[in-house]
């Protein structure tokens, strides 16, 4: 074979090998970027889940955090104007007696018309929906939040 | 492909993990092709084995489909991608021997690319049965102190008499109808689920703090003892079988679990200062770490002796340069043990530095995809296990491939995936099973109660 085309064919193969690696790496991007953007998988409840860009309009403040799954299913708490925190430990607002649930889990504050999430460095984790809550996160009336065997929704 | 990626973006990217095992397959082909068009070798022979080799990537494919349909879909395709570069390089390697042969007139050598492919077969299968039989990571839990003595009775039995082996100075191998296999590679599993089931129940004494010094806490003194253990362990192996690699390997990997276990960096510190001491001891003691050493700080002090491995192999990506010689165009076969330990350096020669940086960026990525599923899994052993195992391939990596390019001593480990060697092929495979079960576990859309209350029972004693 022709050295000419050896050495394409080098350059070649060189070119089809980076081609692989930054596909995988475009893949990675993607899934780095929606790390669990799991909506596709349950199509039924994404109907009736809200819009996934904030929207900034005013909206009626919430009144209430329902629970909707585990031991207290059916309990709901007033929400004032102060901050809540959820945890296995006597003093947090709202106690869960529940192994998966940290001392103090997760904390809800207010802000102006919103209920923010924050994790409190818990074991579990505290999710909202099918996103792991790392960051300080708007709590959405619709959406769900999960902590251990808990879920709870605000309403108003 | 791309299209079909991003029409497959938002589902559990399964047939991204189709496309992409297409990719690695054919590149494996591509670099197959041009080994036997630059070396005017035809084998007839490499085709079945080529199609073999994608038609049980294609059935693995199938049965993490099946099996884990949630699992990360990154992990096998670049294993596949390295696995399948491997192959070619050892056919490359064998195509080289068989010409020598023929030049020396003398017998010719059996090729080994196709034992390899055997032992890709044995690895894709053990990788389709983990995945089958063990449902659920937690499960591994229960085997914690059946994996710990049975990962020591593989890391020494080597020793036994008559079916020990010996080879090239290291006592590593066993002898078994005729073949040998590295059970040092399985102890590897067996010892990161002993050491993510020991570290999640004892994780929280051993974060206690005793005492401060220079701002680092310092753990109490009878929770060293296990560390103090593992040490003493991996000293042994240093010293019965002579195995560098390994004996650093099985100490890097505990300490880096026990550091994702408490958080406390002062365990860090304390490893470093015991592997300095051993590093030290060793040296003094045993010539074949300081001829290592010697090597490492000054390999052409003996270019043709000692430092003739090491020398050879620098020569070779020297030769390779920045786009490489081209796939059998160079003369990898110069540096013994290019099939093993040396075919980082073989690749590095043939592809130069871009094949080799996009080579290591395939072990990266496995790597990023093993600490993801860590991350993301829920409970407290999958996420130990998942960094143990992650750190296992990621450790061995940089061991060897440093070794080869002189960035540390020279141990000798086999590069995961690529090289020659059955018992490393398939230990490997079963790791990226395990992390293909916590990634399928981590990103499964619901928790459900059941799950919970079997989460529940495995880690009862947490």
């Amino acid at each position: 074979m022709s050295e000419l085309l050896l050495s394409i064919l080098r350059i070649g193969f060189l070119i089809a090998l980076w081609w692989f690696v930054l596909t995988v790496v475009s893949v990675l991007r993607r899934d780095l970027q929606a790390p669990r953007d799991a909506k596709s998988l349950t199509p039924a409840r994404s109907t009736r889940r809200p819009s996934p860009r904030p929207t900034l309009r005013a909206r009626k403040t919430s009144t209430q955090l329902v629970i909707v799954e585990g031991a207290l299913t059916g309990t709901s708490v007033p929400l004032g104007s102060s901050p809540i925190i959820i945890g296995r430990a006597p003093d947090a607002t709202i106690v869960l007696d529940d192994d998966f649930v940290s001392t103090h889990h997760a904390r809800l504050t207010p802000n102006g018309n919103h209920w923010i999430v924050e994790d409190l460095g818990s074991t579990n984790g505290t999710w909202i929906d099918r996103t792991r809550v790392s960051t300080p996160t708007v709590f959405r009336p619709g959406t769900q939040l999960r902590i251990g065997r808990t879920s709870m929704e605000l309403s108003s | 492909m791309s299209e079909t990626i991003s029409r497959y973006r938002v589902s559990t990217r399964r047939s991204a993990e189709l496309a992409l095992i297409a990719g690695a397959w054919l590149i494996g082909v591509f670099a197959w092709i041009l080994v036997d068009s630059a070396t005017g070798e035809s084998s007839l022979g490499g085709w079945t084995s080529l199609l073999s080799a994608g038609i049980l990537l294609l059935l693995t494919h199938a049965v993490v489909r099946w099996q884990a349909p949630y699992a990360d879909p990154l992990l096998l395709p670049s294993v596949a991608a390295l696995n399948m570069l491997g192959l070619a390089m050892i056919h490359r390697l064998d195509v080289a021997a068989a010409q020598r042969a023929v030049s020396n007139g003398s017998p010719m050598p059996t090729p080994d690319v196709y034992l390899q492919l055997t032992w890709m077969v044995v690895g894709l299968v053990a990788f389709m049965l983990v995945l089958s039989f063990v449902r659920d990571h937690r499960r591994l839990q229960r085997f914690t102190f059946i994996a710990g003595f049975s990962g020591i009775a593989l890391l020494f039995f080597p020793l036994l008499p008559f079916i020990g082996n010996e080879i090239n100075g290291a006592r590593l191998w066993i002898n078994i109808l005729g073949f040998t296999f590295q059970p040092g590679e399985l102890a590897k599993v067996a010892l990161t689920i002993f050491f993510a089931g020991f570290l999640v129940s004892r994780r929280h004494s051993l974060a206690l703090v005793h005492n401060k010094i220079l701002g680092v806490g310092i753990p109490r003194a009878k929770d060293v003892g296990p560390l103090f253990l593992v040490w003493l362990a991996a000293l042994l192996v240093l010293i019965l079988e002579r195995d560098l690699g390994t004996s650093l390997l099985l100490f890097g990997l505990f300490i880096v679990m026990l550091y994702v276990a408490t958080g406390r960096r002062s365990w860090v510190l304390i490893g470093a200062v015991l592997l300095s001491v051993g590093g030290a001891l060793a040296y003094r003691a045993f010539g074949h770490v300081r001829v290592r050493f010697d090597v490492w700080l000054d390999p052409f002090a003996d270019a043709n002796g000692a430092g003739f491995q090491i020398v050879q192999s620098l020569y070779g990506f020297a030769n390779g340069g920045i786009f490489g010689t081209g796939w059998g165009q160079g003369y990898p076969q110069l540096v013994p043990f290019a099939k093993t330990d040396f075919i980082t350096s073989a690749l590095g020669e043939e592809l130069g530095l871009m094949g080799l940086i996009a080579i290591l960026l395939l072990f990266a990525i496995v790597v990023e995809r093993g600490a993801r599923a860590a991350v993301a899994t829920r409970d407290p052993f999958g996420n130990l296990l998942a960094i143990g195992l992650t750190t296992v391939v990621g450790l061995q990596t940089f061991i060897v491939v440093g070794g080869v390019t002189r960035l540390v001593p020279l141990t000798g480990l086999t590069t995961p995936f690529l090289s020659y060697g059955g018992s490393s092929l398939v230990a490997n495979y079963i790791i990226i099973a395990i992390l293909i079960r916590i990634s399928n576990a981590a990103r499964a859309p619901e928790v459900s109660d059941a799950e919970l209350v079997l989460r529940q029972d495995g880690t009862s004693d947490d």
